[in-house]
């Protein structure tokens, strides 16, 4: 039983904010990290409304429900319940994903005059202009795989660490890039959940991936890339 | 006392997901195409064209539990691209000619979608959900469909309880059913769930009732906050008139 307490407490790390210690036996709960930007930052591009349901709502419910699977995964686990074990993780795809992918979202974006939308510069810069020819082809082929993706879902630069060059994907729901290709590192996602634009693009899509590029925090793409091509 | 299954259908492998569901649909028989065309102009042409059919109210007419907003960018935008995007699909092809409803049948594919099947199963999915819906709906219904949910579901509220549940927990896009299935061995009606466009016409169901939970139905009324949505849906726009004349339908149907 020693070894089981042990396994209870290890960390359910992400590299994310983590928090509080919420009971005796050290699980770790998750909760809801803050914006780095004010919600009306990010105008005309992406409305305050939409930032702040975005993140006060949607994010926050992910991790509410994140919270209760891992509980009751935990408590599945201690009883050796294998059946909920295994039920439990389309719960925790979902949201956990959910979590997972809007952490990343709220550091992909920033305001204007904090550098949104300015171009990358350094060693992403250049993979940009290796691996696409240029910034303006690869924003072209982001903006129509995000406009064509069926439903909900994301839209995705990433670095595959092993094949070593930059890759677009996309995700359905609320699967993590990782689901793609274990190799695969996100450096910038796009929200096409409705929820993401339709109080301000409504049905226009294509509308919302034309001027989300001017908010987009390339500094932060750049950090990642720089950090996982090392 | 009758279970009723939450299957989610998974287009991308074409399989039910709960294994305890029948194997995938057999091709239902080809009825008899249906044309609907419009003479252009003086070259006497015919082209098959789907039509974008308004719903059988006017837009402001389920106010204050969906707002004219809504509906005139529901219908208005969603649904009518829809439509046109399948009549530029379709145009020059040997789908002329068919009904919607085979399209959606024939682009199923067993699940391997092919391009067409968005647009046309959306295009029926939206006619079929206005449908469903009328000003002054709710409460329950009565007759021989009060009966039959009764039989199958235990009560009209355990009904309303699965239904409820199945369209809340339909992750990302998609639709929530009551659904007739006919078979040798039974006659039941079933809570299903979809994701994006699928419906289950596709798998041998006779649709009855749906709930479309893609944000965009609710964004505007109810914001992220669906399960609100759900329950005025129940409560104040449920045409069963709609479900009842639909029955009965399916039972004739599912007799031949």
């Amino acid at each position: 039983m020693a070894f089981r307490s042990l396994a209870t407490r290890k960390t359910l790390s992400l590299g994310l904010n983590s928090t509080r210690l919420t009971q005796s036996r050290a699980l770790q709960t998750f909760s809801l990290p803050d914006l780095p930007y004010d919600y009306g930052a990010l105008e005309p591009a992406i409305s305050g409304e939409i930032m702040q349901l975005h993140h006060q709502k949607h994010h926050q419910t992910y991790i509410t429900n994140y919270n209760k699977a891992l509980e009751q995964l935990h408590e599945a686990i201690q009883k050796g319940d294998s059946s909920t074990v295994v039920k439990l993780q389309t719960a925790i795809k979902f949201n956990g994903g959910g979590h997972i992918n809007h952490s990343i979202f709220w550091n992909n974006l920033a305001p204007i005059h904090e550098g949104g939308g300015e171009p990358p510069k350094g060693s992403l810069g250049w993979a940009i202009d290796t691996n696409f020819g240029s910034l303006e082809s690869l924003i072209q082929k982001i903006s129509a795989e995000g406009a064509a993706l069926q439903g909900s879902g994301w839209v995705w630069l990433g670095l595959d660490k092993e094949l070593k060059k930059l890759v677009i994907e996309t995700t359905a729901n609320q699967d993590p890039l990782v689901t793609k290709g274990p190799n695969l590192v996100p450096l910038l996602g796009i929200d096409v959940w409705e929820h993401a634009y339709y109080l301000q693009y409504k049905n226009v899509r294509p509308d919302y991936l034309k001027n989300i590029w001017k908010v987009i925090n390339w500094k932060y793409a750049s950090g990642v890339y720089e950090k996982e091509s090392a | 006392m009758a279970t009723s299954l939450n299957l989610t259908l998974f287009p991308s492998q074409g399989v039910l997901v709960n294994p305890g569901l029948p194997g995938p649909a057999r091709t239902l028989p080809r009825t008899k195409p249906q044309r609907r065309f419009l003479r252009k102009g003086a070259s006497n042409l015919i082209t098959a064209k789907f039509e974008l059919k308004p719903p059988p109210y006017p837009l402001n007419a389920l106010e204050p539990h969906m707002s004219q907003a809504t509906l005139e960018f529901h219908w208005g935008k969603h649904h009518k691209t829809y439509v046109e995007n399948l009549n530029k699909q379709i145009v020059g092809t040997e789908l002329e000619g068919l009904s919607l409803e085979d399209i959606v049948v024939v682009s199923y594919n067993k699940g391997d979608l092919l391009p067409y099947f968005n647009n046309a199963a959306q295009a029926w999915n939206h006619d079929f959900f206005w449908e469903s819906m009328k000003p002054g709906g709710g409460g329950k219904p009565s007759g021989e469909l009060l009966d039959l949910i009764e039989k199958d579901f235990g009560s009209f509220d355990q009904f309303v309880e699965e239904f409820k549940s199945a369209a809340a927990t339909q992750f990302g896009s998609g639709w929530a059913w009551l659904a007739y299935r006919a078979s040798e061995k039974d006659k039941k009606l079933e809570v299903v769930k979809s994701l994006n466009a699928v419906n289950p016409l596709v798998s041998d169901y006779f649709p009855l009732l749906t709930i479309d939970v893609w944000e965009h139905a609710y964004y505007l009324d109810f914001q992220n906050r669906r399960p609100d949505y759900i329950s005025t849906f129940m409560e104040k726009l449920v045409s069963w008139e709609a479900v009842s004349a639909r029955l009965e339908k399916a039972k004739v149907q599912a007799a031949k």
